[in-house]
């Protein structure tokens, strides 16, 4: 991803709220699961990763903790809120409506 | 919760930026060591996955500024990193700092003590009811000119006015009026000054007694004995007691009975007035029905849905119709409204306002200093601007950098400024005595504000003009290091250049009106009231009527006092009047010459100035005699009646005529033919007014007993006399008082203390704006000079004489005064017909001030230029050369 517009800032926040949705993590393992999982297909870049974590933590959709990380050192883990919890419903039905209507408008023969 | 956590975030946020920005530094360290983890098990060697990882990383301090931004607060954090940086940029230039501070402290300390004063006196709400809707109605005299149009009213006018309109909801009036009050268990008496108002005075106004009640209607009449007591009087005098109503107070021996006593904020007219009786209470039933006796003033209140100009109207109609009623008698033929603001302020306005602007030039100077130093400083940090630009700051943060700056310094000098206005106010307030209101002068939250709002205006103003210069494109190509020509600095010379020409041209307009002031204030102090003043000491006394109701009674005193004075050793001579001259206009009547035609009907009758003196009062004022003689010890009631006019009278009324032997006739004085008996010479009723005609009484004839000023010429030290004049005044009367016992001169004074203290303080301005201006003309030869030094090394080093040097940088830096010399002529010219009003003997285009104005701004701006001229012809060609 390359300089961050509206659109794609928004699909951000929402595929960083749905990856810490099962658990809490550091910036470094979003950014990879965020790889891993859309099959290498998005590749975060700290220089978006990082100004929206910051950003979602001063709304309260997530909050941060200092702990030790797997290789030893202290690293700042993230984990959902409950109120990001219902705002990640509401972002993933939004998404999901706006993607169904680009895709008719996408096929329409 | 998420408010909850929110407010976390944000508390956080502002009390500890500091640990969380490490922490992010330690969050984006941790992000960049897992991806050099990853690079080295990928199997890079230990550099390259290093170099891999940064490059992937991107920019940290643009990725930190980036992640900071998103952070709650970052204005304030903006803000605070500025000023933080502003404060430490104005401490590493002391010099600098402090003259500016120093400037602006001068500038709005001055400003904000004279609004205070402005606000006081012409601003303040007054303590009335609805006032607004409250105007004073004068009389006028269509046909006068004169510099006054407004005339007091007489009482019959004002009661017709009453019962015959009905555009007004109701009018009431007052009058001035002074008593002896008796003091009460062994206190001394004293002379106490009062008003006297009808009966709805109080009501028309909306005032409401503290204690007590206002008068009823049946109060008001001739004998009534009500008085109301001002709250000052009555915490003075009476320590505060309530109880006082009901008691009696004696007034001129006469008893009256205290019926209420007036609220702490209501000092109208005057905060001097003690005690408020009705209108018609010490005087005769005819009092009512005087048409041409004129002292009162009277206040209408408008009534809901009447204009002023209709019920005006209606009152302007009786007027009319009474003034041809009356074709012989001074009754006027029209009426003038006045608002209650500007009849408290008449004096003091025309002043005060032209020091506003004085004060108000001054401080666009202070500004404009302020501005060229800030400009000159802004060469030094050039390179720093244009480097912080070309790493992409924008404009609008370059320029509100030194907004701040100039901020900074404005606001370190309005807080001096306002201290220092605290005593400057005090001192104003106490000097100038003719000042309306001046015990409410104080400074209070509106002053602050204004002080307030002046810094922030100064700040901009100072500010805008360099920081906007300082960051335009032009300016910062001028960054090539290779350039010899400052071709980049032409537009900041040329700026300074004509920051200075305003400079000048605002120093010269207040140089010119301070010496407009100043000579016409000289002329009126060198004015001949027509009488010697030297040495001569006053005092003033009423004898009460209760007391001395007979003439014999009221000239046994008179005599006898007269008689012990001239004994006391040191005196010279003593006079007794009902008005000295140079004090005042008293009072006037209408007189006709017996021997002239009658005047014909539908013309005004003259009037003249009347006065009653004993015989020798001229001879001990040194008023000459012009022809005839003055009064003797025979001219008394029960003898031929005589009379003396002064030179002026004899010009206009008996033209070409010797008037002695003929005869006048004064209605308002008594039903005699007067005769003639000598001409004495014009004294000015008032140092500053044109001479009036003047017709002078025989004291003896024991008419007047109230309102004497005795007058005693000494040999030297006229106040060392003051406690002897007393003791031969209480051995005569012991219950008698005593009031303004002062030296002639003082009394003369007073009448010329607002002319004074506007010459003075405009002056001092002038004198303090000229030095600011040399100043800053200097500041910019010396900035010239650095910028041409090489230029002028050259030239040296080419052959150019020392003097040509000089002349050449001499020129450079009179021109731009010479040019704010020339516009600030011209600007005077145009805007001395304003301050016309307070001249006295001075056309606004007085030649002599202009030239001497002129003469001195050149010899100043040459002696600012003539150093940095000076040191620029002995620069050494290869010290300057060298420079580069």
């Amino acid at each position: 991803m390359g300089k961050p517009n509206d659109l794609v800032q928004g699909t951000l926040d929402l595929l960083i709220l749905r990856t810490l949705l099962p658990e809490a993590m550091h910036g470094w393992a979003i950014a990879k699961r965020i790889q891993q999982i859309s099959g290498e297909v998005l590749q975060v870049q700290q220089g978006s990763l990082y100004p929206a974590l910051h950003r979602l933590e001063q709304q309260g959709w997530i909050k941060a903790k200092w702990a030790e990380s797997e290789t030893g050192r202290q690293a700042k883990f993230y984990a959902l809120t409950s109120a990001g919890r219902k705002q990640l419903e509401s972002e993933t039905a939004n998404w999901q409506r706006l993607s169904a209507a680009i895709n008719l408008i996408v096929n329409e023969a | 919760m998420r408010w909850l956590a929110q407010l976390r975030i944000r508390i956080q946020m502002l009390f500890r930026r500091r640990e969380a920005g490490t922490r992010l530094d330690d969050e984006l360290q941790f992000h960049l060591e897992r991806q050099i983890a990853e690079n080295l098990s990928a199997g890079m060697k230990p550099d390259e996955a290093r170099f891999a990882a940064l490059r992937t990383f991107g920019n940290p301090a643009l990725l930190r500024d980036e992640t900071r931004s998103t952070w709650n607060w970052s204005g304030l954090d903006a803000l605070s990193r500025e000023l933080r940086y502003g404060f430490r940029t104005l401490s590493r230039a002391p010099g600098f700092s402090v003259i500016a501070i120093l400037v602006m402290a001068l500038c709005i300390g001055a400003a904000t003590s004279l609004f205070t004063i402005v606000r006081s006196v012409l601003l303040r709400p007054l303590p009335f009811r609805d006032p607004g809707r409250l105007v004073m109605v004068y009389e006028h005299f269509s046909n006068q000119a004169g510099s006054n149009p407004y005339n007091v009213v007489s009482p019959a006018d004002f009661f017709d006015w009453r019962t015959q309109t009905h555009g007004f909801q109701d009018m009431a009036a007052w009058r001035w009026d002074q008593f002896n009050l008796t003091g009460a268990k062994g206190e001394m008496p004293e002379v106490v000054q009062a008003a006297a108002g009808t009966w709805n005075l109080m009501p028309v106004l909306g005032v409401q007694p503290a204690f007590g009640r206002s008068f009823s209607q049946s109060e008001d009449h001739p004998g009534g004995n009500a008085v109301m007591l001002t709250w000052n009087f009555f915490e003075r005098r009476f320590s505060g007691d309530p109880s006082i109503v009901g008691k009696q107070i004696h007034l001129d021996t006469k008893p009256y009975t205290v019926v209420g006593v007036l609220p702490k904020e209501f000092t109208y007219p005057d905060a001097k007035v003690q005690l408020w009786i009705p209108y018609t209470a010490n005087q005769s039933p005819e009092f009512l029905q005087y048409h041409d006796h004129h002292q009162s003033r009277v206040i209408a209140r408008l009534k809901p849905g009447v204009s002023l100009a209709s019920a005006l109207g209606q009152v302007a109609a009786v007027q009319y119709r009474l003034h041809m009623q009356y074709p012989h008698s001074p009754v006027a033929d029209s009426v003038l409204p006045r608002s209650i603001t500007d009849d408290l302020a008449r004096d003091v306005k025309t002043p005060l306002i032209v020091l506003m602007c004085a004060v108000g030039c001054m401080l666009l100077i202070g500004c404009l200093n302020v501005a060229n130093l800030l400009v000159a400083r802004a060469a030094a940090r050039q390179k720093e601007v244009a480097i912080r630009s070309a790493l992409g700051a924008q404009r609008f943060t370059l320029i509100s950098g030194q907004l701040i700056e100039s901020f900074l310094i404005c606001l370190a000098g309005g807080a001096a400024g306002i201290a220092l206005s605290i005593t400057a106010t005090s001192w104003l307030a106490h000097s100038w005595k003719d000042l309306p209101s001046a015990q409410s002068i104080h400074i209070d939250g509106t002053v602050l504000a204004f002080s307030c709002a002046l810094v922030f205006a100064s700040a901009l103003l100072a500010g805008l003009l360099p920081a906007i210069s300082s960051t335009a494109k032009a300016a910062l190509t001028a960054l090539q290091s290779s350039s010899r020509t400052s071709v980049g600095n032409a537009a900041r010379t040329t700026l300074r250049k004509t920051l200075l020409s305003i400079e000048i041209t605002v120093t010269v307009v207040l140089l010119i009106a301070a010496g407009l002031l100043l000579k016409s204030f000289l002329h009126l102090r060198s004015t001949n009231i027509g009488c010697d003043t030297d040495n001569v000491l006053t005092l003033g006394y009423s004898l009460p009527a209760q007391k001395y109701d007979k003439p014999e009674k009221v000239n046994a005193f008179n005599e006898a006092l007269l008689a012990r004075v001239r004994a006391l050793p040191g005196v010279r001579a003593a006079a007794l009047g009902t008005m000295l001259p140079g004090a005042g206009w008293d009072s006037d009547d209408v007189f006709s010459v017996v021997e002239h035609p009658p005047v014909p009907a539908g013309h005004e009758l003259p009037d003249a100035l009347n006065r009653d003196v004993d015989p020798g009062f001229f001879s001990a004022l040194h008023i000459p005699l012009l022809s005839g003689r003055f009064f003797t010890s025979q001219d008394r009631a029960g003898q031929l009646p005589v009379i003396l006019i002064n030179k002026e009278l004899a010009r206009q009324y008996f033209p070409g005529e010797d008037p002695i032997g003929k005869h006048m006739r004064v209605p308002a004085h008594s039903a005699l033919n007067y005769e003639v008996v000598g001409v004495v010479g014009d004294t000015l009723w008032r140092a500053n007014e044109p001479v009036k005609p003047a017709m002078y009484f025989p004291l003896l004839e024991g008419q007047s007993n109230t309102d004497l000023t005795l007058a005693v010429r000494t040999g030297a030290n006229p106040l060392a006399m003051a406690i002897p004049l007393q003791k031969q005044i209480a051995a005569l009367d012991p219950q008698l008082p005593v009031h303004d016992v002062l030296t002639f001169d003082q009394v003369i004074g007073d009448s010329l203390a607002i002319a004074s203290f506007s010459a003075t303080l405009v002056l001092a301005f002038a004198i303090l704006s000229l030095t600011l201006a040399s100043v800053g003309l200097y500041g910019v030869l010396s900035y010239l000079m650095t910028q041409r030094r090489t230029e002028i090394g050259v030239r040296i080093a080419l052959g150019a004489q020392r003097e040509q040097v000089l002349r050449l940088m001499l020129f450079d830096g009179l021109r731009p005064a010479i040019v704010g010399l020339v516009i600030g002529l011209a600007a005077s010219a145009a805007l001395t017909r304003e301050i016309q009003t307070m001249l006295y003997g001075t056309q606004p285009l007085d030649p002599a001030v202009f030239a001497v104005v002129a003469v001195t701004l050149l010899l100043v701006s040459a002696l600012a230029c003539m150093i940095p001229a000076w040191r620029a012809s002995r620069l050494d060609p290869i010290q300057a050369l060298r420079i580069e």
